[in-house]
C-alpha cells in the first residue's frame, strides 16, 4: 500500500468511527473491504485481468464460504441481500468504464459489463448447483482445499505462473511476444489462501463458527489486513466484528493513532531508506569488500523487519479506529536468544498457522505410526518441512527453497544444541552476569544467522548469494 | 502521583510544535546542505551529484549547490603546498556520462602524475552535465572558494543561447545565487526571469521544502552505496549512439545568422573571467561531432547548424 491508500483509507475509518459509530459498522467494513481489493489491485499487462482477479478472489471467498457454512447459516435470506449488495458494489466498479473520472477505483479501465455479469451468472449456476445435494458432502471440502492450493502453487510456481500468463493472454487475443510469469500478479492471494484453508481446516474438524457470507467476506479481505496480514484467526476476527461498537474514545484514538504512526515511520522512513543501501540483486555483484557487503546485509535485515513491522502496525492501528483487535505480529523477533524464540516472534501469525495446520498435525501423524522413528529424526522431518512450505508461501523458486532448508536445519540444530547444552549452561550461569553473556551472545548469534540466511531471500539467484556469504568471510 | 495521559492535550501539543518547528525552518533556513557525510565517513565523490535513475546510479540530482559541494572530494582535501590544483567546470563532457571517473578529463589528469610550477597536479571534475554558461559560471564561483591554481573552462556553442542560461533546473532552483552572479560579476540574469523557482515562505517549511530535505538524505544515504561499489553513473549496456544523418534544417534555437550579442549570453564568459580574477583560466572551445551523414553540409550534429559563429578563446 503506497503512503496516500494508507492514509485515504485511516481518514475513512476515522470519519466513520466518529461519525456513525455502530451505525452500519459492519456494512462499512465489508463495502470498504470490496472496494479495496479492486482499488489496490496493481496494473496487469492481460488485458482485463486487474479487474478479474479482484472479482476472482470474491468468487473464491464466497463459494468458501458456502461449502463451509452450515445449512441453517447458509440458507438465511440476509446472504442473498448481502450477496447482491456485493455484487451491486462490483457492477458499479465496473461501470466505471463509462465515467473516465470515476476510474481511479481500478487499475485500468474496468472490462465490459457483459463478462462481469457471466461470471456472477457462473457463479450463481455453481452456488445452485451445490446446494441441491440433500446431504451436503463433505467431499466439497477436500475439493475447495485441493483448488486453493492448486491456485496457490499457480501463483507462486513460475513455470505455471508463466503458462497461466500464457494462457490468460490468449484468452484475451494477446501477444505471447512478451509474457513473462509475472504478468498474472494477484495481490493479497497468499493470505487470502490461508485464511481460506484455515476455514476449511476448521470446517473439516468442526471448529468452524457460524458466519454469514457478509461476515466471511470481511474476515478474509478486511481490508487494513489485506495485503500484508496479519493472518486472523476467523472466531477471533468475529468476535470483535460482532461485539458492540460505542464508537472510538480518546484513548482508543490515541492508540491507534500511536500505531499507525509508528508504523507509518518504520515503513516511510526507516524502511524505504534503507531500501536505497540494503542487499539486492544488482548491489550483490558490485560490492566487494567484506565490510560493505556485512553492511549491506545489515541493511537488508533491518529493512524487512521495519517493512513489514510497519505495515502490521498500520494494519492493527487503522483496524483499531473501527473497532477490530487484529493479533500481533512481531514481538522483538532480532532481540531473541535463539532461532526458536525468533520464529515465535517473526510474522508470528504465519508461524501459527502452520504449527496449527502443519506442524502439529503432522507431528502427530509421525506419533502414531505403529513403529514410530527417533525424536531427533522426528524433529529434523517435521522442521525442515514446515520451515520449507513457510519459504514456498513467499515462492516456490530455489531461493526460497533454500531459505526455507537454512532455517529448518537451524532450528533442528539448536533443537539438539539446547537439548545438551541446557543443563550445562544452566549450571554454568549462575549470576546475572554470566546470564546476560548467555543472553547477548544468543542474539547476537541467532541476529547473524538469520541475517545470512535472508540473503538467500533477497537474491534471486542462489549462486549469487553463495557468492555474497564467502565475500562475509573474506573469500572472494 | 502520575498523572494520566490526556490524548488530546498530547496532540494540539504535537501538531503545535510542528508547526512550529516548519516556522522555525523556513524563516531560519538553516542550511544543512554544508553539512554531509561525505568527506567524515565516506570518501567524497569524485563528481558533483547528478543522476537521473538513482536506486541504479547511486546518485541523484539536487539543486542544494552546499550539499553538491560537500559531497565533492574538493570539499575534504585540504590544498597542500605542494599540490597544483586544477578545477574543470563544463558540461557532460566534462561530468562524463558514460564514463567512469576515472575515464573523464579530471581523472585522466590525474592518472598522468603531471607536475606544474613544481608542484603535483590534482586535478577536480567540477563538471554538471547540463548545457548553460550561467550554470558554469555558478559553479565557477562556488568552486572558486578552494583557491585553484588553475581553471579550465569547457564549453560549447550551444551553452551560448540566452534562452538556456536560466532554464537549467540548477540555476532555475538557485534564483539568488544567479541574482548575486548578476550583481557582482554583471552576468545577464532578468530579474524577472520567469524560469526561476522562487519559493514562497510557505514552500520554505520543512513542508513544503520535503523534496529538498529529501534529496539532502538520500544524497548522504546513497553514500553508502558510493563508498561501497565506488559506482556514481548507471552504465546501460547499450546506448543511441549520436545522430550523423540530419535533418536539412539550418535553424538554431529560433535564432538566425550571423548570431549577435543579444542572441547569446557571450557576456557570462566576460562574468567567468571576472569569478576567476587573478588565477590562470584555460577557456576550451569543446570539440565537437562534425557528421558525415546525410546533410552534415547543413548541420554539423543535431544541436549545432553549420555556418553560425564559432567562438574565439580567451586566455
Amino acid at each position: 500500500m503506497a503512503l496516500e491508500n494508507i492514509l485515504i483509507l485511516a481518514a475513512a475509518s476515522l470519519l466513520w468511527a466518529t461519525t456513525f459509530r455502530n451505525h452500519g459498522r459492519t456494512w462499512f467494513m465489508l463495502i470498504a473491504s470490496v472496494i479495496v481489493i479492486f482499488w489496490l489491485q496493481p496494473a496487469l499487462p492481460i488485458r482485463g485481468a486487474d479487474f478479474f482477479t479482484p472479482l476472482a478472489t470474491l468468487v473464491l471467498v464466497v463459494l468458501t464460504w458456502f461449502i463451509t457454512a452450515d445449512d441453517e447459516t447458509r440458507k438465511q435470506r440476509k446472504n442473498v441481500i448481502i450477496l447482491a449488495i456485493v455484487a451491486g458494489v462490483v457492477l458499479l466498479l465496473n461501470l466505471t468504464r463509462f465515467i473516465p473520472q470515476l476510474q481511479f477505483f481500478t487499475a485500468s479501465r474496468p472490462p465490459q459489463l457483459e463478462t462481469t455479469l457471466l461470471i456472477f451468472l457462473i457463479t450463481g449456476l455453481t452456488l445452485f448447483a451445490l446446494s441441491r445435494p440433500t446431504r451436503f458432502s463433505a467431499s466439497f471440502l477436500t475439493v475447495g482445499l485441493v483448488l486453493t492450493i492448486g491456485l496457490f502453487l499457480l501463483i507462486k510456481i513460475p513455470d505455471l505462473s508463466l503458462w497461466l500468463a500464457s494462457f490468460l493472454r490468449t484468452l484475451s487475443g494477446q501477444s505471447l511476444t512478451n509474457v513473462s510469469a509475472n504478468d498474472f500478479r494477484w495481490l493479497g492471494f497468499s493470505y487470502v489462501a490461508f485464511r481460506l484453508i484455515h476455514t476449511i481446516r476448521d470446517k473439516q474438524s468442526g471448529r468452524f463458527p457460524s458466519v454469514d457470507v457478509g461476515e466471511f467476506i470481511t474476515y478474509v479481505i478486511f481490508f487494513p489486513a489485506f495485503t500484508a496480514g496479519p493472518i486472523d484467526r476467523l472466531e477471533r476476527f468475529i468476535k470483535d466484528l460482532r461485539a458492540p461498537f460505542a464508537g472510538l474514545n480518546l484513548e482508543t484514538f490515541y492508540s491507534a493513532g500511536q500505531r499507525l504512526l509508528i508504523g507509518l515511520f518504520k515503513k516511510f522512513v526507516i524502511a524505504d531508506a534503507l531500501a536505497l543501501i540494503a542487499l539486492n540483486d544488482t548491489n550483490a555483484t558490485q560490492v566487494t569488500s567484506t565490510f560493505w557487503m556485512w553492511f549491506i546485509v545489515y541493511a537488508y535485515a533491518l529493512q524487512i523487519y521495519f517493512d513489514f513491522s510497519g505495515y502490521t502496525d498500520i494494519a492493527l492501528g487503522i483496524a483499531q479506529l473501527l473497532g477490530i483487535k487484529l493479533p500481533e505480529n512481531f514481538a522483538s523477533p532480532y532481540l531473541k536468544p535463539n532461532l526458536t524464540q525468533f520464529w515465535n516472534n517473526w510474522h508470528m501469525t504465519l508461524t501459527q498457522w502452520f504449527r496449527a495446520y502443519f506442524f502439529n498435525p503432522i507431528t502427530r501423524w509421525l506419533r502414531s505410526w505403529q513403529k514410530p522413528m527417533s525424536i531427533p529424526m522426528m524433529i529434523l522431518l517435521t522442521q525442515v518441512a514446515t520451515m520449507l512450505l513457510i519459504g514456498f508461501w513467499h515462492g516456490v523458486t530455489w531461493n526460497f527453497t533454500l531459505w526455507g532448508l537454512w532455517h529448518g536445519l537451524g532450528l533442528f540444530i539448536h533443537n539438539r544444541w539446547n537439548d545438551a547444552t541446557k543443563a550445562k549452561a544452566a549450571t554454568w550461569a549462575i549470576t546475572p552476569t554470566k546470564q546476560s553473556v548467555l543472553n547477548i551472545s544468543g542474539i547476537l548469534l541467532t541476529f547473524h544467522f538469520v541475517a545470512i540466511g535472508w540473503i538467500f531471500f533477497a537474491l534471486s539467484s542462489p549462486v549469487v548469494s553463495w557468492q555474497v556469504i564467502l565475500k562475509l568471510f573474506g573469500v572472494n | 502521583m502520575k498523572q494520566p495521559i490526556k490524548p488530546l492535550n498530547v496532540l494540539i501539543k504535537g501538531l503545535l510544535l510542528f508547526l512550529l518547528f516548519n516556522l522555525v525552518i523556513a524563516a531560519w533556513q538553516p542550511g544543512v546542505g554544508q553539512f554531509s557525510l561525505y568527506n567524515a565517513i565516506y570518501p567524497g565523490r569524485e563528481r558533483l551529484p547528478f543522476g537521473e535513475n538513482p536506486k541504479q546510479s547511486y546518485n541523484l540530482s539536487l539543486f542544494d549547490l552546499d550539499a553538491m559541494f560537500a559531497s565533492h572530494v574538493i570539499a575534504g582535501i585540504n590544498k597542500a603546498d605542494s599540490e597544483f590544483r586544477i578545477i574543470i567546470v563544463g558540461d557532460s563532457s566534462v561530468w562524463g556520462t558514460l564514463l567512469k571517473p576515472e575515464e573523464t578529463l579530471a581523472g585522466q589528469l590525474n592518472a598522468d602524475n603531471l607536475t606544474a610550477c613544481g608542484k603535483n597536479v590534482r586535478a577536480y571534475n567540477l563538471g554538471y552535465p547540463t548545457i548553460s554558461l550561467t550554470k558554469d559560471v555558478m559553479l565557477l564561483s562556488y568552486g572558486m572558494q578552494y583557491d585553484p591554481d588553475l581553471v579550465i573552462w569547457m564549453t560549447t556553442l550551444d551553452a551560448f543561447p540566452l534562452e538556456k542560461q536560466t532554464s537549467t533546473p540548477l540555476v532555475a532552483n538557485n534564483e539568488e545565487k544567479a541574482r548575486e552572479l548578476a550583481s557582482n560579476y554583471q552576468l545577464r540574469v532578468d530579474a524577472d526571469d520567469s524560469n526561476f523557482e522562487v519559493k514562497s515562505f510557505w514552500q520554505k517549511t520543512f513542508i513544503g521544502d520535503r523534496r529538498a530535505w529529501a534529496d539532502f538524505f538520500r544524497l548522504q544515504i546513497y553514500g553508502v552505496m558510493w563508498s561501497a561499489t565506488g559506482i556514481d553513473q548507471f552504465y546501460p549496456a547499450d546506448y543511441e549512439k549520436a545522430q550523423t544523418d540530419l535533418e536539412a534544417d539550418d535553424s538554431y534555437h529560433d535564432l538566425t545568422a550571423p548570431l549577435t550579442e543579444d542572441d547569446l549570453a557571450i557576456n557570462a564568459l566576460e562574468a567567468g573571467f571576472n569569478v576567476v580574477g587573478e588565477t590562470s583560466m584555460l577557456l576550451v572551445n569543446e570539440p565537437m561531432l562534425i557528421s558525415s551523414g546525410a546533410n552534415s553540409d547543413i548541420r554539423y550534429n543535431f544541436s549545432t547548424p553549420a555556418g553560425y559563429m564559432t567562438i574565439t578563446a580567451r586566455s
